[in-house]
């Protein structure tokens, strides 16, 4: 499952507050919990989820074992101009991913 | 891909027998007290204009959905810069940091995080103008997290 | 916790089971939001893959679902709805991760999906998402008669070291709070879902497992015919109920 989940409105009015909404299908496996032999499951988590806009920055997420398996994160961003969400994300081995989503702005 | 795999893995290990949790280590109010002040600096709390939007009760603590709401402008001039969550029984206290500004339009952000017990949660918002502001909440949590599968 | 368990239904009075309700209706307002909302449930992870899947050619018959199906919210919409199902070919009563499977192998000519593999997890959600709202209603007809009372049989029977049924929680006390969390009456209108406790989405096969483990009882293998007597019993126990998959579970 490699593509993220990705809730942007197709259409927004220049100004407005529209809603985002991203799901990554991920176990982010704590690096607390143990296997059935006894071994410690080493951590593997997404710490890093970064959104930029046309480019510009609009929110970070730095992500800690404490999230849930599957994240789902949602935050708000104002429709500027027409163009690119991009979504990139980091996982502990240092593996970037990165996905988009188009908006229109009227 | 790999990450595909991995999943499986463990999930495999998931069917074969039960994920022993290791011992529910905690974070000491001390620990809590320093990934706090790795945040705020000297900066004093206050409490205000933060909203933490927790359940009372998560029937499991796994995936309790939490939400972070300030009640403050979002202009170059005054603007929440970023916000932070805390678990205070939780087996590291931070759960996630959340940078912003003005291009959010909206001081507001949304996730889903694992509880590993009941225990009170703290959402720090930190203002452009250097301010830090503070909610908490306690949640009762029926099912912690990191029980497997029996 | 087992002496919990059999101490917390003794002190039960036995409830009559006058209303049918989902599982839905014993989850939290926050699961329900969760399962509520396309965007943040997690099992439109699977469905998404599902729908990539069934338009990827794949078998040495270099055919997609879609090639044979066309647009599965026509051709497999209300499946999910009637299965499990008696099919003459199989001369069996099959689930729809069986009925995918005999398609791929039968006419897509490729490798059969491993049980809760992510494929076949994903598949079978897309299907079964074709039907979301639409009521159950199974046929008990005569050649589907023998498994229905296998499935019968195994819901209503004592079993496992607890020496419990699935029937006496699920017909005599649901509702009633064990370790915390309600008993629901077991109709299973949201599977594949996806369980808080094994964050991920799992089918149905395993959550009758989990059962049959908590109940200290022998689960048998995946592939065990008894797992589809039981989600034919169950399915048509839960006549009338919407379909919800997928759903969030706790
Ligand atoms: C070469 C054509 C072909 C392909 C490819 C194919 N199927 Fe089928 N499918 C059929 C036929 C024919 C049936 C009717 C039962 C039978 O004869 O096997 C069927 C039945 C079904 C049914 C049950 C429909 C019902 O109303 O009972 C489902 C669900 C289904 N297929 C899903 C799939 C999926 C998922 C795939 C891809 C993995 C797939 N099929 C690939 C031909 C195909």
């Amino acid at each position: 499952m490699a593509r993220p989940l990705i809730n942007v409105p197709a259409k927004a009015k220049k100004g407005e507050v529209v809603d985002i909404k991203i799901l990554i299908s991920h176990p982010m496996e704590s690096g607390q919990r143990r296997d059935n032999s006894g071994q410690p499951i080493a951590r593997d988590i997404i710490n890093l989820l970064v959104c930029t806009y046309n480019d510009t920055e609009v929110f970070r997420a730095e992500l800690f074992p404490a999230i849930a398996a599957n994240p789902f994160l949602s935050f708000c961003t104002v429709a500027t101009e027409t163009g690119t969400l991009k979504f990139t994300w980091t996982d502990d081995h240092g593996t970037v991913d990165t996905a988009t989503a188009p908006i229109e702005v009227t | 891909m790999t990450r595909l795999y991995r999943r499986r893995d463990v999930l495999a290990t998931a069917a074969g027998g039960a994920l022993l949790p290791l011992v529910p280590a905690q974070a000491t109010p001390d620990t809590m007290a320093a990934a706090i002040k790795e945040v705020v600096g000297t900066a004093p709390l206050k409490p205000g204009k933060v909203k933490l939007d927790l359940p009372p009760l998560a029937e499991n603590g796994n995936a309790v959905s939490v939400s972070v709401t300030v009640d403050n402008p979002m202009t170059e001039a005054n603007h929440v810069r970023s916000i932070h969550l805390f678990a205070e029984s939780n087996p590291l206290p931070n759960v996630v940091h959340v940078t912003l500004g003005p291009r959010a339009g909206r001081a507001f952000f949304a996730t889903r995080m694992r509880l590993s017990t009941s225990q009170k949660v703290i959402a720090i918002a930190k203002l452009s103008d250097g301010t830090c502001w503070t909610d908490s909440a306690q949640i009762v949590v029926t099912l912690a997290a990191c029980i497997e599968d029996l | 916790m087992i002496r919990f368990f059999v101490v917390a239904l003794l002190a039960f009075a036995a409830v009559a089971t006058a209303q049918k309700k989902s599982g839905y209706e014993f989850s939290s307002r926050e699961t329900q939001a969760m399962q509520d909302d396309d965007a943040a449930n997690p099992g439109f992870l699977w469905v998404q893959q599902g729908e990539t899947l069934w338009n990827r050619r794949d078998g040495a018959a270099g055919k997609s679902c879609a090639d044979c199906h066309g647009e599965a919210n026509n051709s497999v919409r209300g499946v999910a709805a009637r299965y499990p199902v008696f099919a003459p070919e199989a001369g069996a009563v099959i689930d729809i991760e069986q009925r995918i499977n005999r398609c791929r192998t039968e006419h897509q000519q490729a490798k059969p999906l491993a049980y809760e593999s992510d494929d076949l997890l994903a598949l079978t959600s897309f299907v079964g998402k074709q039907s979301r709202a639409m009521s159950i209603d199974v046929a008990i007809d005569a050649r589907a008669r023998s498994t229905f009372e296998r499935g019968k049989t195994l819901f209503e029977q004592r079993q496992g070291q607890i020496n419990l049924s699935c029937s006496q929680c699920h017909d005599d006390n649901w509702g009633k709070q064990l370790a915390g969390s309600p008993i629901p009456q077991a109709h299973p209108t949201g599977y594949p879902a996806y369980r808080l406790e094994w964050q991920t989405l799992g089918s149905l096969r395993r959550r009758l497992r989990n059962c049959l483990i908590g109940m200290r009882a022998e689960a048998p293998p995946y592939e065990s015919a008894d797992y589809v007597a039981l989600e034919l019993f169950l399915m048509a126990r839960a006549k009338g109920l919407a379909i919800d998959t997928p759903s969030v579970r706790r």
